[in-house]
């Protein structure tokens, strides 16, 4: 879509919207953080602090457990325990401290320039391509890696190739293994890979980042898969210490995955071409593509807290440096104006959004329209066309391609 | 006492006792040490021991408030019990105070006002000036069994170490009482039966303060004069007017042949230090408040190795960059933290919000404050922590 309003023919989501309507609302949203800075204080840091403290007993309690993890009982409850931790630990601490959430109370220790988190990825890297990357050119198709991860096609305007077809199986194997896959696009390993076969080495940058993030990937398999486990085998707990390991990275990695997952990709967020972002994006109008582009988890407070409060992904990317923990606070003022200047404010409970996420990657995988114009009764003659068009040549594709769009396209029209 | 004065070094890495130990215990330490930190990464292993013990040997220096005793309406001292590796500290030296308020980390430069004691407790006074938001939150708020962030002791207002053949005058004005009563209560004891005198000094204290019930440690101060300790000289401003120097010469005859301390605000400081400086005598002052940082529209960066100029209205990054210096830097529009450097001193002013940030020397923490260069201002005369090229 495009975000200037003044464009030919506009038919988008701020069509309605003047450009001092946008700059009207960014100045509203300004004032909105203004409020909170000028709020900011002892409630907050105790909040930080008391955070970390749960994370961190949780942590050495559920490590200390797992220790007997030979007892079934001890097992479970370690494992549960250090999914939870791990989880914390990504989600509502570092994920938000790397951002400079908490830079405001100059604490050496708690400072985005000092954290480390407990993932594959370095915070250095991390802070890169999440917080300069993903946060400013957010939803941005091509300069956005957070955007399917430059593996997947997320955006109808995105050309179809055959290759599409595996997208679900890449996001599911994704999903599973997603803190190697954080630090492979922190590395922005596949352009490097592509180079490398036009025969361009990579930059003495890229090397330094390579090996630390490598190193770091030692450090983290060597605690949790060979130093926990060994002093484990004091009670003989050894094995079962490692699956517990294994076990809370996969939880941590599934539900972080999920949880992103929601923040951008359920139906009916937007996705932006670059060639529509203004040269000189104002306030404003960055301020209504970061609304436009994210989705909301409505939940528990618990689920908040797990999420990292990336349940509130809209208040978030409006204000990403202000304190977790007062975006539900603000969620409010920020539904009314998305109320008042005629936006849609997308939220729905978890499972809901997960698999709008997941619809979203399946339906993309496929040709425009394809899943609209299939039913029960023509689904062998459609599985045929697209056999033809993965294996036809490319003029043969390029007409099947439009006669699915076409398809799809009037099947809607019919179910209006 | 509240004073300005260099930022003293870090405090040391480990307990006094390590370097006792045999060489293979050591050894076996650093071993143990190191298996920890590879099991607590990404964390260190100091981070989970300062859950349980917060002032251990090889913590970082903190301290347990463990008394608040209020001294005068608006002053109070509180002890500290410091943390395992405090190295001890002579009367007259200050402490730097890190304390969160409202959520922010504050430090603050206070005078001990006790010698060493047997119970190993450090004691400071505070009294909260007006607008002076880190001493109201120490006289007022704080509560026993709250940690604060320390620095090891620093500071040369001391008395000599041979006390033998000197007569001291000491001036203190106001709270700058504070060091002096430190190094009167370490040379004089205080027992309940009085003042216990082990040794012969001809000590003469001239008090400045508004007013009686304003004084911290009047009475301290009195009874040592009851008990022929010291000679005190008090001069009550609020009633009889300021105390020049020809005043003083009359009270303290002997003034010249005294070793001369001088605690208090600068403008009495700088008074005394010319007639001091115009005599050739010398005298040992300790400041009473910091140097101000100016704030303005616009200022300097000064990087290691260069200064540049930098306009009110143009980010820190830019300027910096457009004069040649090698800037981290990232989205350039407030929300990545890609481009925050470290400001030792200084004020910069928000672009977005007009907000300023101000680094007092002596009052930011030994990292200085951090400041995003891509929606920062110089707001006056900025050092940061980065080299030039």
């Amino acid at each position: 879509m495009t975000i200037a309003p003044d464009a030919p023919a506009y038919t988008g989501p701020i069509a309605h919207l003047t450009r001092e309507d946008i700059e009207q609302l960014g100045r509203e949203l300004d004032a909105i953080r203004q409020e909170v800075i000028d709020t900011r204080g002892e409630r907050d840091a105790a909040y930080i602090h008391k955070v970390i403290k749960v994370q961190r007993s949780l942590e050495l309690g559920s490590r200390a457990v797992l220790l007997a993890s030979i007892f079934p009982p001890a097992f479970v409850v370690g494992t549960v325990g250090l999914s939870i931790a791990k989880i914390l630990d990504n989600m509502e601490i570092g994920h938000n401290i790397m951002h400079g959430q908490w830079d405001w109370m100059r604490d050496p220790k708690i400072h985005s320039t000092v954290w480390e988190w407990d993932n594959a990825s370095t915070s250095e890297g991390w802070k890169h391509s999440h917080n300069e990357l993903h946060h400013t050119y957010t939803n941005i198709v091509g300069k956005d890696n957070d955007l399917g991860w430059g593996i997947m096609r997320v955006d109808e305007e995105q050309r179809w190739t055959p290759a599409s077809l595996f997208q679900p199986a890449m996001n599911f194997l994704n999903m599973c293994i997603f803190e190697y896959g954080i630090a492979m696009y922190d590395l922005e390993l596949g352009r490097v890979i592509r180079q490398k076969k036009k025969g361009r080495r990579p930059s003495a940058e890229w090397q330094i980042a390579a090996k630390k993030t490598l190193a770091k990937i030692r450090r983290q398999a060597f605690k949790d898969y060979v130093a926990h486990p060994l002093v484990s085998m004091v009670t003989l707990s050894g094995p079962t210490t490692l699956l517990a390991n294994l076990t809370a990275n996969f939880v941590r990695n599934v539900w972080t995955h999920s949880v992103i997952m929601c923040g951008h990709f359920p139906e009916g967020v937007e996705t932006f071409e670059l060639k529509d972002i203004p040269e000189n994006e104002s306030r404003g109008e960055w301020y209504v593509r970061q609304m436009l582009g994210s989705a909301n988890i409505s939940g528990s407070k618990f689920l908040h807290v797990m999420t990292g409060n990336l349940s509130h992904q809209i208040e978030h990317h409006i204000f990403p440096d202000l304190p977790s923990n007062r975006y539900a606070e603000i969620a409010p003022k920020v539904r009314a104006l998305f109320d008042k200047y005629g936006l849609n404010y997308h939220t729905a409970p978890m499972p809901q959004q997960v698999a709008s996420a997941w619809h979203k990657v399946l339906r993309l995988s496929l040709p425009n329209g394809f899943l609209e114009s299939t039913t029960v009764r023509n689904a062998p003659s459609q599985l045929v066309k697209l056999v033809k068009a993965v294996r036809g040549d490319t003029r043969t594709r390029r007409r099947l391609l439009k006669e699915f769009e076409a398809a799809g396209a009037a099947s809607v029209g019919k179910a209006i | 006492m509240e004073s300005m004065v260099e930022i003293s070094t870090s405090p040391a890495l480990f307990a006094p006792g390590e370097a006792r130990r045999p060489a293979w215990r050591a050894r076996l330490s650093r071993k143990a040490w190191g298996v920890a930190e590879k099991i607590a990464t990404p964390l260190a292993p100091a981070d989970y021991l300062d859950m349980f013990n917060p002032l251990r040997p090889g913590a970082d220096l903190r301290g347990r408030v463990v008394k608040v005793t209020p001294e005068t309406a608006d002053a109070a001292t509180i002890e500290i019990k410091p943390g395992a590796d405090w190295a001890g500290h002579t009367p007259g030296q200050y402490v730097r105070v890190g304390v969160d308020v409202n959520g922010v980390r504050h430090w603050r430069a206070y005078s001990l006002t006790h010698g060493p004691r047997k119970d190993g407790l450090i004691s400071i006074t505070v009294k909260a000036v007006p607008d002076g938001k880190v001493s109201s939150h120490l006289v007022r708020r704080l509560r026993p069994g709250k940690i604060v962030h320390l620095e090891q002791a620093a500071g040369d207002f001391v008395l000599p170490s041979d006390l033998r053949g000197h007569k001291f005058l000491m001036v203190t004005a106001g709270s700058g009482v504070t060091p002096v009563i430190g190094m009167l209560r370490n040379l004089f004891p205080v027992t309940d039966e009085g003042v216990v005198e082990h040794q012969r000094l001809d000590v003469t204290v001239v008090h400045l303060a508004p007013s009686r019930p304003d004084s911290i440690f009047i009475r301290n101060l009195e009874s040592l004069h009851e008990a022929g300790a010291i000679r005190l000289v008090t001069r009550y401003t609020g009633s009889e007017g300021r105390l020049d120097i020809d005043t003083l010469t009359e009270l303290v005859p002997d003034l010249k042949e005294r070793k001369a301390y001088a605690c208090g605000p600068a403008g009495l400081l700088d008074n005394l230090q010319a007639w001091y400086d115009a005599e050739g005598l010398p005298l040992q002052t300790e400041q009473f408040r910091l140097a101000t940082v100016v704030t303005g529209e616009g200022g300097t960066l000064t990087f290691t190795g260069k200064t540049v100029d930098a306009p009110g209205d143009k980010p820190i990054l830019d300027a910096a960059e457009e004069a040649g210096v090698l800037m981290p830097s990232g989205c350039r529009m407030g929300i990545c933290f890609g481009c925050v450097l470290p400001m030792k001193e200084g004020a910069v002013r928000d672009l977005r919000n007009g907000e300023l940030t101000v680094a007092r020397p002596g009052e930011t923490g030994p990292e200085g404050v951090p400041i995003q260069t891509c929606i920062s201002a110089a707001a006056g005369e900025c050092v940061i922590d980065h080299p030039a090229s």
